[in-house]
């Protein structure tokens, strides 16, 4: 696969702050790359520095194999769709599509062709003639992205794209937008907060953290195999889990959790679980088991959450297929086993909570 | 939240508001004293005898060259305050420039200094008696006691108006709108005149407008600086106050009625513009 | 979503770039700026400056120590302050009825109040003579019970209000519809009366939209000229402003006298509005650090 977009130690700072620093990925040609962090991230900005919008302070961008560092925006033939749609109010969506050809002096009749196939494609036919005031949000961003394909960008930019929706046309648009990259396969960089969002549509995800990036890898990858306490925490919900560093492997009570192999001994260490991945049964199986009563089991349709308490302390969030719910009711006692923990040494983004779905 | 309510509708009961009816009473009173009865006494004055007072006063040699000179220079001032107030409203919302502040007070002096000033700094200025007054003179250009000191007066007076209908409207304008633009391969001229001036051509039509209303009734500022030689620099204003001095009451009522109106209907139009605007947003 | 604010606003230019010729464009947008500003505005004022100095400090000093210099001066402060303490009164109590009211006919009285900035002042001077003059609608009924209201102070003082109307009106409406009436009914549900609700509530959120309607109209009025000369009869010594003497001193070819009189005039002015306007700037700046 090539590298569509190459970014090399990329730093900008605004005034003392730093918005993003040192972050360096490549986003393979046709795909979808995800940008994924919390808000204040520099996820945006790095989008910003690749459409040319930013100048970065240090640092390279390559834009399929030319350095556009420096390149004028207006050179760098890439699509670019805003958060809140930046919709030129004063003309229709017919017009709103145009304008890139027009400014690319493209014939007024291929003009034509080429918007009326972009009305197709984004299912705004009727609406031509519309003002965007007189649009949804869910139309608007059709129009947003119509506007910004229309030119054949080499790349289309996404700036969370589908933020200011509410969630039932999020999800529309969100499998909407997976159907037309399939067809139209143009490299695309999703910025986004929502790992949903960045799991469902990107082949490729960056985390990124306070202006750094902390993982670049598949979905599986960041998912299961978190590379910083972060990434841990941020991609999917986790359980937390403090203990202490015994030949390569973190005590928690008197269960044992491979995984810490270049830790010292006696140091602190902090295991993350997913729910789905605790594995509950009624005798200890392995030693990385832990005992705990269940609390409450809440069925929510594909599984039940179970909520166990380890000590006074700690309690544990388990998700079950209902199918594995046999002897599993309030007050019952089992055994966790924990094998499939990740062990992270304590730092930044470490937190003795469960981490918000 | 309920036993508030209840309650505030119990104390209105007990103590029924008399402000508002008298208050309606006051403001209806002072409007109509203050505005609707001299504003009456002026219309009728003006058309008591239909138009003949009007065709009277436009019979005095110099009254119809007033009224043109009125209006062209109103037009063409409204039109210089559209283009620099554009300009200048620009260049203090986007550029970062040292002195901005002073740039900013600086604008909205015209409001503060008196108009009969204006017209005296204009004469201090470009007079015959100062020193660029004498070079320009030699160079045969006359501002004072020309129609380019009446232009130069009423942009000096109007100068606020554009500026500061502007400035709030750029201010606000969403920066992702011409970085869309931008993106999509627009030059800068472009994204100004086909993303920027179509948010910013109400406010620049209401600021100018405003300017133009203002031109025409203009006094203080003109009247030193113009030199009111009657078919040359002789203005509409002026020449009502000419007509009053000589107790041609009817035919300065009709002039100045007819001053009024077009005044009146470019305000009204201000007004729906602005109006306009706000609903497009 | 990002922390780093939209470039537009942060940075000098809004889109960055090494184009030299958007830099020589940014140069030559700044410069024309510049240029119509001092040439329109800054160069008058400096010639204004520069006569007064010329003319000397006997000048200066003989002209604000003439008798009808000083009874201009006085004139002008007595009219600015009837005008201004009458308009921001009737300015108050209309702008509550604009925004807190609702009647057929209240828009009509909105659309009245602009009807001063369409008129010239010359008209407004007709106006007055039109319903005061010894042919007027009031003027002999007034006249045969010994009120004289041309040629004198009443009426100077009734066309400098009628021009300074709208001023405090247009700065009040747009505060009270922002803030809403909230505060108000909350002061009331705790006891207060109407006076005490207008005292401790309304009038501490108008302060600074008063303060800038009363040095607007205190400047229109000290400016005011136009008006005043055709009603005042501008008669030297009674009812001649310090604008109606720099009037008569230019008809009568004494620029001296008129440059220095102009420049007291323009300073007084400029510093009422600068001074209110560092005011506010200050008083925002104590808010938004508090």
């Amino acid at each position: 696969m090539s590298s569509a977009i190459r970014l090399e130690g990329i730093t900008r700072r605004f005034g003392s702050f730093t918005a993003v620093e040192d972050v360096s990925f490549e986003a393979p040609s046709g795909s979808i790359t995800a940008l994924l962090g919390p808000s204040g991230s520099g996820k945006s900005t790095v989008l910003r520095i690749i459409a040319g919008l930013e100048v970065p302070d240090a640092g390279r961008v390559w834009i399929e194999g030319e350095e556009q560092t420096h390149g004028p925006v207006e050179h760098r033939r890439v699509g670019f769709v805003f958060q809140h749609y930046a919709l030129f109010r004063h003309m229709t969506v017919r017009r709103n599509i145009a304008f890139g050809l027009k400014v690319g002096k493209v014939p007024k009749a291929q003009r034509d062709q080429r918007v009326d196939e972009l009305l197709a494609l984004t299912q705004l036919e009727g609406l031509a003639d519309r003002y965007p005031d007189r649009l949804s949000g869910g139309q608007r961003q059709r129009v947003a992205l119509a506007r910004a394909l229309a030119p054949r960008p080499r790349l289309l930019l996404l700036d969370e794209p589908f933020g200011a929706l509410d969630a039932r046309v999020r999800q529309e648009l969100r499998t909407w937008l997976a159907e037309l990259h399939r067809e139209l396969g143009v490299t695309s960089l999703l910025v986004t907060h929502d790992q949903e969002e960045a799991l469902e549509l990107a082949q490729r995800i960056v985390v990124m953290n306070e202006g750094r990036v902390e993982q670049v890898g598949s979905p599986a990858d960041v998912y299961s195999r978190p590379a910083t306490p972060f990434v841990a925490g941020f991609v999917g919900a986790a359980n937390v889990l403090s203990g202490t560093v015994i030949s390569g492997h973190v005590q928690y009570g008197d269960a044992l959790v491979a995984g810490a192999d270049g830790l010292a001994d006696g140091s602190p260490a902090v295991a993350y679980v997913r729910p789905h991945d605790l594995v509950l049964s009624p005798v200890q199986r392995s030693g990385a088991s832990v005992p705990a009563q269940v609390e409450s089991v809440t069925p929510l349709g594909a599984v039940a959450r179970v909520r166990l308490r380890l000590d006074a302390m700690k309690t544990l969030t388990a998700e079950l297929p209902p199918s594995q719910l046999d002897g599993i009711a309030p007050g019952s006692r089992v055994y966790i086993d924990l094998s499939r923990a990740s062990v992270f040494a304590p730092g930044d983004g470490v937190s003795d909570e469960l981490s918000p779905a | 939240m309920a036993q508030a309510d209840t309650g505030y509708r119990a104390a209105q009961l007990r103590r029924p508001d008399l402000g508002p009816p008298l208050r309606r009473l006051t403001v209806l009173a002072y409007v109509g004293a203050m505005i609707v009865l001299p504003v009456a006494a002026l219309v009728h004055e003006g058309f008591a005898a239909g138009l003949t007072s009007l065709r009277n006063a436009l019979a005095y040699p110099g009254a119809i060259a007033a009224l043109e000179l009125t209006f062209t220079s109103a037009a063409i001032v409204a039109a210089v305050g559209a283009v620099f107030g554009t300009l200048v409203a620009w260049v203090l919302v986007r550029y970062r420039l040292p002195g901005r502040a002073v740039l900013a007070t600086l604008i909205d002096l015209p409001f503060a200094i008196p108009t009969l000033v204006t017209g005296v700094m204009l004469v201090t200025l470009y007079g015959p008696s100062s020193p660029l007054g004498a070079w320009l003179d030699r160079l045969g250009i006359q501002v004072v006691f020309t129609p380019i000191g009446i232009g130069m007066a009423l942009c000096f007076v109007t100068l606020p108006f554009v500026v500061r209908t502007v400035m709030p409207v750029l201010q606000d304008l969403d920066p992702a709108e011409e970085e869309a633009a931008r993106v999509l391969g627009a030059s800068p001229a472009r994204i100004f005149l086909q993303v920027v001036l179509p948010h910013l051509r109400p406010a620049v039509t209401a600021g100018a407008l405003l300017a133009f209303a203002r031109s025409i009734g203009e006094f203080g500022a003109v009247v030193v600086v113009a030199g009111n030689i009657a078919g040359h620099t002789l203005t509409a204003p002026v020449y009502i106050f000419q007509l009053t001095g000589q107790f041609r009451f009817a035919e300065a009522a009709a002039v100045s009625a007819l001053l009024f109106l077009v005044s009146l209907c470019v305000i009204l139009t201000t007004n729906h513009a602005v109006a306009r605007w706000g609903n497009r947003r | 979503m990002n922390a780093a604010p939209p470039a537009g606003r942060l940075s000098a230019a809004p889109f960055p770039g090494p184009s030299v010729r958007a830099t020589v464009v940014r140069g030559l947008l700044i410069a024309a700026a510049l240029a119509y500003v001092g040439v329109l505005l800054l160069a008058p004022m400096g010639g204004i400056v520069f006569s007064v100095v010329h003319a000397g400090w006997d000048v200066v000093v003989s002209t604000l120590s003439a008798p009808d210099v000083v009874h201009a001066f006085l004139l002008t402060a007595i009219i600015t302050g009837l005008v201004v303490a009458a308009t921001t009164v009737m300015g108050v109590v209309t702008a509550l009825t604009l925004a807190r009211d609702s009647f057929p006919g209240l828009r009509l009285v909105d659309a009245l109040i602009d009807l001063p900035f369409a008129l010239s002042p010359v008209v407004v001077g007709l106006m007055a003579v039109l319903l005061f003059g010894s042919t007027g609608w009031f003027g002999p009924t007034l006249a045969a019970h010994g009120i004289h209201v041309l040629f004198a102070l009443p009426s100077m003082v009734l066309v400098t209000a009628f021009i300074a109307v709208p001023f405090t009106i247009r700065e009040v409406v747009p505060v009270l519809e922002a803030s809403g009436t909230e505060e108000e009914e909350a002061a009331r549900t705790l006891g207060a009366s109407a006076w005490q609700v207008f005292r401790h509530i309304t009038v501490p959120k108008l302060r600074w939209a008063l303060a800038y309607g009363i040095a607007l109209s205190a400047a229109r009025s000290i400016g005011e000229v136009g008006a005043v000369l055709i009603v005042s009869g501008a008669i030297q010594g009674r009812t001649e402003t310090a604008t109606l003497f720099v009037y008569r001193a230019m008809e009568n070819r004494q620029p001296g006298a008129a440059y220095v009189v102009s420049l007291c005039l323009a300073a007084v002015s400029v510093l009422l509005l600068t001074g209110i306007e560092a005011l506010r700037r200050r008083h925002d700046r104590i808010r938004e650090v508090a």
